[in-house]
């Protein structure tokens, strides 16, 4: 796919499989809000509706990654790793079940890469 | 007076059709204290089966609980508010142990606003009434507001008892019957609430699911068999309970955070006294909660021309916070709720760093001693920066504010409404112009005034933008659980004409 600004480590990538295994296909939405929000949602692909309000910031674990365009706005700079911790959601995204919880780490993306994801 | 972490059962299942059971399933989850790790019990990981048996009491139980009079409801409600002081210390070492927040705040206000939320319920239905109109000589009009039947509510994890508070009232006052799901993270008080109330009400009135999100929250959310779903959370999650009533046709209210603006303008340092002292705390009321409100104060603007000096006092009250054992009487800022809300607001802090702003204060973990070692603590942090860096658009959730400095007041104003969300804001003026007139021009549902982070009965709250829609605790908010059922009597004894 070239050059995304969405990454995955490996651990995170193991439990994204595990539970691919169970439910099938996935998508990735970053949520915003309080609570458990900012952080990344893993849903069933049907589960939620996705349209021009979201944009695809690329595929980890061979999961496609959206985000909120109106979000996205903020973050458009910024590299995201997509990891994994202990701890305990309340959302409904699936992982939460396991005991673990999904989140993101950021950093600031270099000139060259900020090109390659925003060629006119 | 000394507290300590309450003494639990070893298992705690769901409350349905007024008694507890466990959950069809059989399975439990583990519920741990963020003060230090530690088990607090077991508690039933229910699933669609127990959904659908609370559905079914809930249902069951309706119509005789909406034809109650408002006298008995009320009777009731008051009845909770009693218990709930009565049992204050046990309920706030509960909040305390599931939580992490500090003994403090449990004890002087999670716990005694929780009642006082029942008791506005009790109160307001007795004074109300319906509406009549003679639409002309033959013709009467009568509204009267029927409740909607069973209502669901997910409730967040940051208050855990005040949240129920919030939700429970409200939808029992009007004659609901709900099926409630408590966060996971923090199911404790929920319960032993139900331990002390349960009996009061007819079996099925009231029911709690406990559980996790994906395998109890999505069942209830989306379930054809209620009439209403409530929650406050974050923005996907609403998103989806939307979709949900999308299929269902029924309306949904909800909250979903904010990044909330406390404004200082230069009138505030015109006099040492006790009014700065108090805009001084107005300003550190970002670490209230750990940070874990929907309305932390995080985004903190101040008038160019005072910014160094207010920024000496701030960060000199923010140096000052004692953070401790949350047991302490004297300990203010507590654990954060769960590993995971840790590690988001260290990786936010990162984030900030890396986009240039300033620490002026904290910026890291903060290791306690003893077993509180294995704690969630985060030091108060302030970050200095600019209104586009992530860590100003963002909800952290942690102990973490993030300022910035504005020139007048129409920049005061561009700063604080450039912000997807709409929930809270503050404003802290001397000058009496700006008291009503930037107030009325920030974009949020709650504006306070010369103070902050006060949430009383009859001052409706709730969000405008991506802060969600709804309002709470007002009477108003009896709308949102109710539908009018609109009369039209005729009492003309001739035919239309037509056939």
């Amino acid at each position: 796919m070239g050059f995304t600004q969405v990454d995955i480590t490996e651990k995170a990538t193991k439990v994204v499989q595990s539970i691919r295994a169970k439910h099938g296909d996935l998508i990735f939405h970053q949520s915003g809000g309080c609570c458990d929000g900012s952080t990344p949602m893993l849903f069933e692909k049907d589960e939620f509706y996705i349209d021009d309000s979201d944009v695809l910031l690329g595929e980890v674990a061979g999961v496609p990654f959206y985000m909120n365009r109106d979000q996205y706005a903020y973050w458009k700079h910024t590299f995201l790793t997509v990891d994994i911790t202990e701890g305990r959601g309340a959302s409904f995204s699936l992982e939460i079940p396991l005991g673990v919880r999904f989140m993101i780490h950021s950093r600031l993306m270099r000139a060259e890469e900020l090109a390659q994801i925003h060629q006119p | 007076m000394s507290y300590k972490k309450p003494i639990f059962k070893e298992k705690y299942g769901n409350y349905i059709n007024g008694q507890f059971v466990d959950p069809v399933g059989g399975d439990y989850f583990e519920n741990t204290s963020p003060i230090d790790n530690s088990l607090i019990a077991m508690y039933a990981r229910s699933q669609q089966a127990d959904v659908d048996l609370a559905v079914k009491a809930a249902n069951n139980a309706k119509e005789a609980w909406g034809n109650t009079s408002v006298t008995e409801r009320s009777r009731l409600l008051l009845k909770v508010a009693d218990i709930i002081d009565a049992h204050t210390e046990a309920f706030a070492c509960i909040e305390t142990c599931d939580n992490g927040k500090p003994i403090r705040e449990t004890l002087n206000a999670d716990v005694p606003l929780s009642a006082d939320h029942w008791r506005y319920f009790a109160s307001i239905i007795r004074a109300e009434e319906g509406s009549v109109s003679e639409l002309d000589a033959n013709t009467i009009s009568m509204n009267i507001k029927e409740p909607l039947g069973v209502v669901a509510q997910i409730i967040p994890w940051n208050f855990p008892l005040l949240m129920l508070s919030w939700k429970l009232p409200p939808a029992l006052a009007a004659g609901n019957c709900v099926i409630l799901k408590p966060a996971e993270q923090t199911p404790a008080s929920a319960m032993f609430l139900m331990e002390k109330i349960g009996e009061l009400f007819p079996p099925g009135v009231i029911n709690v699911i406990n559980g996790f999100g994906p395998e109890a929250g999505k069942p209830l959310a989306s379930s054809s068999g209620v009439d209403k779903v409530a929650f406050t959370g974050e923005t996907t999650t609403g998103q989806l309970i939307m979709q949900y009533a999308s299929k269902n046709l029924h309306p949904v209210t909800m909250e979903l955070g904010g990044k909330s603006p406390n404004i200082f303008f230069n009138s505030v340092m015109d006099h040492d006294d006790a009014f700065l002292d108090k805009a001084i705390e107005g300003a550190v009321l970002f670490a209230f909660n750990q940070g874990e409100v929907c309305t932390c104060p995080s985004r903190l603007l101040v008038q160019e021309d005072i910014y160094d000096k207010f920024m000496e006092r701030i960060v000199a009250r923010t140096r000052a916070i004692v953070q401790d054992d949350p047991y302490k009487p004297t300990t203010m800022l507590g654990a954060q709720a769960s590993k995971d809300q840790f590690e988001k607001i260290l990786s936010y802090i990162k984030i900030g760093k890396e986009e240039g702003a300033k620490v002026l204060t904290g910026g890291q973990a903060e290791k306690l001693t003893g077993n509180l070692a294995n704690g969630f603590y985060v030091q108060p942090t302030i970050l200095e920066g600019h209104n586009k860096m992530r860590v100003f658009q963002e909800e952290i959730f942690g102990p973490v504010l993030c300022v910035t400095k504005f020139k007048d007041e129409a920049e005061a104003l561009a700063i604080a409404n450039d912000t997807l969300y709409g929930l809270g804001a503050g404003v802290w003026t001397r000058d009496a112009h700006q008291l009503y007139q930037i107030p009325r021009a920030i974009k949020a549902g709650r504006v306070w005034v010369n103070c902050y982070h006060a949430y009383p009965a009859h001052a409706p709250f709730g969000g405008y933008k991506k802060s969600g829609f709804g309002r709470e605790n007002h009477l108003m908010m009896m709308n949102h659980y109710r539908q009018n059922k609109n009369m039209l009597i005729s009492y003309d004894k001739n035919k239309l004409g037509f056939f």
